[in-house]
């Protein structure tokens, strides 16, 4: 059978700040329509990976490839025009815009003719129904006009994650999405992302492990900025270095 | 806070309309007010200026406190072209605009990839070096004295023909450069540029992370507005009969900001040209009783950075949803007024 690329490969990444070693020898992959997941403890390096990963921080060793192509240390920008799109571990979203709005300004229909200076935007009905749809995809239906400052925090979440979904992805890394929530909205969201996980490939770095657990195919551990152990979840739960840093348990 | 985007996104609205006729009837009652014409000219002018200042800091979120620079070079290119070249107006007004754009143009390259507090000191800096040029570069600016006797060139517009020397002719042509400015910025905010430059402004980051060269709009905005503070420039030499240093000063840039801030430029388009209102009515009428008008002025500045950040435009807009939420209703045109 030939040998087929994953669809996202990062390879002996190497990151530092200062005398801090935060990633030391990273290698991951992420198939195509997987959910892969990544958990460690804190400090472990899993957010650092994020912003390597997705542009925010160039590595200083290592590459990282996307769908056969070179990505490492290209800026955010250019990463996402090639179809990888990120959510945040604190909400990162457009606070004076709308729910509809925040939606709005990150299609890619939107962003592409973003110099033009005279078209509305409130009258473009295609891109408006286009977002409407994705809030509605992510629970937000008869929210459009409200701030997204004045949502819920469990809102905010959905509204997160929506404002990833908008450029249209081929992969969506989320940095942990259950942050912060209660246990029904966690359920929701959970099965937000198992109705999302059917059409995209997804990165997940969470800290509740059965949410995790249930969702991925396969789950890489980081932990002194390397990655100690991955499989899938079956076989994780029984990995002695799992286990030896205290994951296992939770899991 | 960003100014309100949700109403009002036709071509003409009624604010403008309520502008319009008050700039163009200004003339016949000014003077019956105890104020001059000249006034009008200087009032107008500064609004433009105001305008194409907002859209950096109230619709960008980028401070600029070296603005001065642009309206600085805008006047000295207008009067160079009428005082080397032709007396022209129009090559006057697009030597000006172009100029402040080409400056504006340079120092955005270099100060954009920085934000908050980094890039309002690098545009001090900046504007620091443009004032510093205007004084030193004798030969071209005429140093400290400036540039003066700069010619009030006349209008020909299609086999139409009219003197500016006179202040009521200049007025009517600065209303009408208002009038177009009003009308192309406010389309322009409205417009996908607009809404993107406003996502800038609220998640500088996170627009990144969804595809937009932010480095690119913030080089951009940074040039159409140095250009419209070109354009006001280019007025005010007109106006004045010269072109001097003084305007770039880090005091005049201060001024641009506190009329854009004391009116509401953080929360609506028209924050500005209220603002540039407050302080030359300030500056005639306070200055008519005290020659301690800019320290009460600067009392009036602080009070509202402290209690009412919103500006005039923003105190405006409470009242009204207090007084729609009294009534349990709609207040109607009176709170959409100011959007």
């Amino acid at each position: 059978m030939a040998h087929v690329e994953p669809l996202f490969v990062a390879s002996h990444l190497h990151k530092r700040f200062g005398h801090q070693v935060v990633l030391e020898e990273i290698n991951l992959a992420f198939r195509q329509g997987e959910v892969s997941g990544i958990m460690g403890p804190n400090g472990a390096g899993k957010t650092t990976c994020f912003n390597v990963l997705t542009g925010r921080y160039k590595p200083d060793r290592g590459h990282v490839r996307f769908a056969g192509e070179d990505i490492t240390g290209l800026p955010p920008r250019t990463i996402a025009r090639k179809g990888i799109s990120r959510s945040f571990q604190l909400i990162n979203l457009f606070n004076d815009y709308t729910a509809l709005e925040n939606i709005l300004v990150a299609l890619p229909e939107v962003r592409d003719r973003g110099f033009n200076m005279t078209q509305s935007l409130s009258r473009d009905s295609a891109a408006m129904d286009k977002a409407a749809e994705i809030l509605r995809q992510v629970g937000l239906a008869g929210k459009e006009r409200e701030p997204s400052k004045m949502l819920s925090y469990g809102d905010r979440r959905a509204l997160e994650i929506a404002v990833a979904l908008a450029p249209r992805p081929r992969i969506l890394f989320l940095d942990e999405p259950t942050s912060g929530m209660g246990t029904q909205a966690t359920i929701r969201l959970a099965a937000l992302l198992a109705e999302i996980k059917r059409h995209l490939t997804m990165v997940i770095i969470e800290h509740d492990m059965k949410f995790l657990f249930d969702l991925a195919d396969r789950i890489s551990v980081i932990h002194w900025g390397q990655v100690i152990a991955e499989g899938p979840p079956a076989e994780l739960r029984a990995n002695k270095w799992v286990q030896a840093s205290n994951l296992g348990k939770l899991a | 806070m960003t100014p309100n985007r949700t109403t009002g996104e036709g071509l003409v609205t009624r604010p403008m309309l309520v502008l319009f006729a008050l700039l163009l009837s200004l003339p016949l009652w000014i003077e019956r007010v105890g104020l001059y014409q000249y006034l009008g000219i200087e009032i107008v002018t500064w609004m433009i200026y105001a305008l194409g200042f907002n859209l950096l800091l109230g619709y960008t979120g980028l401070p600029s406190f070296g603005h001065g620079a642009y309206f600085g070079v805008g006047a000295y290119a207008f009067g160079l072209v009428q005082l080397r070249l032709v007396e022209s107006l129009w090559l006057g007004l697009v030597a000006g605009v172009v100029a402040a754009m080409v400056a504006g143009l340079l120092v955005a390259g270099l100060i954009s990839h920085r934000r908050g507090i980094y890039y309002a000191l690098m545009t001090i800096a900046c504007g620091q070096v443009f004032w510093f040029v205007s004084v030193k570069w004798h030969s071209v600016t005429g140093g400290e004295d400036g540039l003066l006797n700069i010619a009030r060139p006349t209008l020909s517009l299609a086999g139409f023909s009219v003197s500016l020397r006179a202040n009521l002719a200049l007025y009517y042509v600065a209303v009408a450069v208002l009038a177009l400015t009003v009308v192309g910025l406010w389309r322009l905010v409205h417009s996908r540029f607009g809404k993107a430059l406003q996502a800038i402004k609220q998640n500088e980051m996170r627009a990144g992370f969804v595809g937009y060269n932010v480095w690119l709009y913030k080089c951009l905005v940074f040039t159409l507005s140095a250009g419209i503070a070109g354009l006001a420039g280019s007025l005010f030499a007109m106006a004045q009969k010269s072109a001097y240093p003084d305007v770039m000063s880090l005091h005049s840039a201060g001024l641009i900001v506190m009329m854009t801030l004391i009116g509401g430029g953080f929360v609506s388009f028209w924050g500005p040209v209220v603002g540039t209102a407050v302080f030359f009515l300030a500056r005639d009428l306070l200055g008519a009783f005290t020659e301690t008008w800019l320290l009460w002025y600067g009392l009036m500045f602080m009070g509202i950075v402290l209690f009412k950040p919103e500006g005039i435009v923003g105190a405006w807009q409470d009242l009204v949803r207090r007084r729609r939420a009294g009534r349990g209703g709609s207040a109607g045109f009176l709170s959409r007024f100011w959007s």
